[in-house]
């Protein structure tokens, strides 16, 4: 036998991509590109409805995370919001910090807030540790109300100082020939969108990760996940953590566009938990593409119902029970599982390919 | 000192309200393992079938209760049978989720109904009736029927739980779906009854709710919050613990009240993280799971 | 008298097939074992008939009536109790009430009371106020089986009673069965340990992945049929 017999080997590849993916990761270029342009061409409504859609979805896509795929359900997410808007109002108000500046700032600081919270809150579980957040939310929201120097219970605004010392405005102004306010707004708008863009990108990288494969796992699994090696504390903490400097941030933002902040308003559930809840549930839990299906759905729910009413909260509740109880995967789930799209490839496939090639006897 | 012993006194007191909300929902997690995110609208809710019994009907508010129990008992039934029976199952998503959103819809049904006004029980002269103690102190009368009807209610849910046959099918359910229906049991059923038994309770911390204070279909999340801090405290598994902890939620709250009025509701959640870090299955949990 | 009859039983734990068309029969008053190894479905056939698990109608007949697609509570009801495998003594009830919740469902129209399965299970009665996890595994073997006993069932499922036992604890908890059968029960029993199983059987079945390997009477087996039916070829 010679040495250089030729001995077929077969290689493997691990790909995420598929056809209908990569069609969609070139449509989601153009769609960003066209998004980033936009305020030249839109009206002042628009941007501003754009920027609601943008933060809901933000916030659907972190609830998403946690409760889709870390199992942790949490009613209290309105916590972060609420801490972001204020300490977005601390820092600009107190600290005379530069509002977008103080954006990433209040992420790490509201993950500082998430860690302790997490250690108290992870000795719940299930729908207790769901009611434990919103306890934790209504202290937030408490102790916010006790300090007056940002305006006690009935709360405060942003000064003018302040909220003109957001960078590009005069830009912005010269460009797309506005007055300052709809020139701050665009800025928020293009905050906001970064905002999404970053949540999405980093939802989409982490779920890809190695870290993703444990999240899935969690998901679809969490005794058995525990049983393989998954260190699932670590992991819910981490996704707590990622979350709550996310949710943070979003809030910051909000605050900064509302200029104007009380507890009641930045602790409130109904906004910042119900109302994502809605979004997730009724577009999909558990898959990147549901929230998004959902936030556009919500918005068109909030712009043509909205003034309805109590009766507009009913018709939401029972959709939410509704899609719960017969179509637990949301709409996107029921148009997935017929065509089998996949617009945010995630899974894993393996590809086989035969060769012919020189390799030494073994 | 005597402020001091009367915060204690009317935390007690309060107390009994607190243990009033919990024990429905102690009772719904004891058998079905149902948190019950509506349970403040569904008090509030009774509050206001209360309300209409008695001004219907032109009842006392404690007649009315009578009245009022078999349509809550109906209610909590066909709730469970119809709706809630389909949640179960090992996920925990859908019972979390359909309470939540049935709390919005009750909040916001008796918002259409009823407006956002606030309304009371009115009960007449027993409203301000109180027995003094001597030394400045008193007692409020229905205060003090809050905490004994309190009493009254764990005592006998304690008494149905392990001393009837079908509280013997209760816990067998809590304990093994599966093989409690091995032995006969319509667990559909049993967790029907349940929920009427939960209702009857409910409508109960009701009449004391509305008769104490003012409400309006907004209060609901504030009480299920205190419910469940009370059951936490108290530990989870056990009836009287449940009025543990509703005391000792209601004694950090009074005593949070008399530091500074504005920290009263702040001191009852700071109370309730105390324990849940130092003693996480509560004061004073069942020896199982 | 055929009293309990399974045709085409088959079986799925959502996508994955636990039974292939299992043919039985068991007549009045008779004793049947059912062997195989560990995964073979035989937990699984007792489930069907039990009702925990449900199929068409007709895969099960009781009396000759269908009753493959009834509940569980509905089947205990119709004189068939179960004996769970690992016994799932509820921790919450004591002794007392683990065996006075047997009777739940179906009135008490039969030889088991409460008193007899305390003069069948002697230390029962001592134990009658104990919390089922401080008892020995026979004595919850024992309490377990005296559970079932209380509905008065016609037919009694038992799911690897031996389970875990030491030896003479077994015979213990089998010297039990003539006294069983004595009141009239007919008893299908699911065991891992061939040899007690046999003693007792008036016939047996093998499973092997889900499908019949072999039936008949102990005596007319061999060993050899045995042990191919057991493990397969």
């Amino acid at each position: 036998m010679d040495a250089g017999a030729t001995k077929p080997t077969r290689s493997f590849r691990i790909e995420t991509a598929g056809r209908s993916s990569r069609a969609a990761a070139a449509a989601a270029g153009v769609i960003l590109l066209v998004l980033v342009l936009l305020p030249a061409v839109a009206g002042r409504n628009m941007i501003q409805d754009l920027i609601f859609l943008f933060y809901m979805l933000a916030l659907a896509q972190c609830w998403n995370l946690l409760a889709g795929y870390a199992g942790l359900i949490s009613v209290g997410q309105q916590a972060f919001v609420g801490l972001g808007g204020y300490l977005l109002f601390a820092l600009t108000l107190l600290g005379g910090v530069n509002p977008l500046l103080a954006i990433p700032v209040v992420g790490l600081v509201c993950a500082l807030f998430a860690l302790p919270t997490a250690l108290i809150v992870f000795r719940l579980r299930g729908a207790y540790f769901a009611i434990g957040t919103w306890v934790v939310a209504e202290i937030y929201r408490l102790a916010f109300a006790q300090f007056k120097t940002l305006g006690g219970g009935t709360g405060t605004s942003l000064a003018p100082s302040v909220t003109s010392s957001v960078p590009g405005i005069e830009w912005v102004k010269t460009m797309l020939d506005m007055r300052a306010p709809a020139a701050r707004d665009v800025i928020s708008y293009w905050v906001a969108l970064a905002l999404m863009a970053g949540t999405l990108a980093f939802v989409y990288l982490v779920l890809r990760s190695r870290r993703g494969l444990a999240l899935g796992a969690i998901r679809d699994n969490e005794a058995a996940a525990a049983g393989l090696g998954v260190d699932i504390y670590r992991i819910k903490l981490a996704v707590y953590v990622a979350t709550a400097a996310a949710t943070g941030m979003v809030g910051a933002l909000i605050y900064l566009q509302k200029a104007r902040i009380s507890p009641d308003a930045a602790f409130s559930v109904l906004d910042w938990t119900a109302y994502v809840i809605f979004i997730v549930v009724i577009g999909g839990i558990g898959t990147m593409e549901g929230p998004v299906i959902g936030a556009i759905l919500f918005y068109l729910m909030e712009h043509y119902l909205a003034d309805f009413g109590a009766s507009y909260l009913i018709l939401l509740g029972t959709l939410g029970i509704l899609v719960m109880l017969f179509a637990p995967r949301g709409l996107w789930g029921l148009v997935a599982e017929r065509y089998g799209l996949t617009l945010f490839p995630m899974r894993r496939r393996l590809v086989v390919c035969g060769s012919e090639t020189i390799s030494p006897e073994a | 000192m005597t402020g001091w012993l009367d915060a204690l006194i009317q935390g007690v007191l309060l107390g009994g309200l607190y243990a009033l909300f919990a024990a429905g929902l102690s009772l719904m997690f004891g058998v079905m393992r149902l948190v019950n995110l509506a349970h403040g609208d569904l008090i509030v809710l009774a509050a206001f079938v209360i309300l209409v019994a008695a001004e219907r009907l032109g009842l006392d508010p404690f007649v009315a209760v009578l009245v009022a129990l078999p349509v809550l008992f109906v209610i909590g039934f066909a709730l469970q049978h119809v709706l809630l029976n389909r949640t179960l199952g090992r996920d925990l998503l859908p019972p979390l989720l359909v309470t939540f959103g049935l709390s919005i819809i009750i909040q916001n049904g008796l918002l259409q109904i009823f407006s956002a006004d606030s309304q009371r029980l009115r009960a007449g002269a027993i409203e301000t009736a109180s027995i003094p103690l001597g030394g400045g102190i008193a007692v409020g009368v229905v205060p003090l029927l809050t905490l004994l009807s309190a009493v009254a209610v764990i005592v006998f849910l304690n008494l149905v739980f392990y001393r009837t046959p079908i509280g013997r099918a209760f816990r067998a359910t809590s304990d093994d779906l599966e093989v409690a229906q091995l032995m006969g049991i319509d667990h559909r059923r049993i967790f029907a009854i349940a929920m009427g038994i939960a209702f009857v309770v409910i409508a109960i911390a009701a009449l004391y709710l509305g008769m104490r204070a003012n409400f309006d279909p907004t209060i609901g999340p504030a009480r299920l919050l205190y419910a469940f801090e009370a059951v936490i405290i108290g530990g989870l598994g056990s009836f009287w613990g449940t009025l543990a902890g509703g005391i000792v939620l209601g004694l950090a709250q009074t005593i949070g009240a008399r530091i500074d009025p504005e920290w009263q509701i702040l001191a009852g959640h700071l109370a309730f993280l105390l324990v849940l870090v130092v003693r996480p299955r509560g004061l004073f949990p069942r020896a199982l799971d | 008298m055929t009293l309990l009859q399974t045709r085409n039983l088959t079986a799925f734990y959502g996508d994955f097939q636990a039974l292939y068309g299992i043919d039985t029969t068991l007549d009045a008053g008779e004793t049947i074992t059912i062997i195989g190894a560990n995964g073979a479905g035989k937990s699984t056939f007792l489930k069907a008939i039990a009702g925990l698990i449900r199929g068409p109608a007709d895969s099960v007949r009781l009396d000759g009536q269908p009753i493959g697609a009834r509940a569980a509570a509905d089947i205990v009801k119709l004189g068939v109790a179960l004996v769970p495998e690992g016994r799932r003594l509820f921790p919450s009830l004591t002794v007392e009430e683990n065996l006075l919740i047997g009777c739940y469902g179906r009135k008490m129209s039969g030889p088991w009371t409460l008193d007899r399965v305390y003069a069948l299970f002697p230390i029962l009665r001592e134990r009658r106020s104990s919390a089922p996890p401080t008892l020995s595994g026979g004595q919850q073997q024992m309490a377990a089986i005296g559970r079932a006993l209380m509905s008065n069932p016609r037919i009694l499922l038992c799911d690897e009673i031996s389970l875990g036992l030491a030896p003479i604890i077994i015979a213990d908890i089998y010297s039990a069965l003539p006294q069983i059968k004595a009141e009239g029960t007919s008893v299908v029993l699911v065991e891992q340990d061939i040899v007690q199983a046999m003693k007792v059987a008036d016939r047996v079945y093998c499973f092997q992945e889900g499908r019949l390997s072999l039936e008949g009477r102990p005596a007319e087996l061999t060993r050899e049929q045995i042990h191919r039916a057991y493990f397969g070829s």
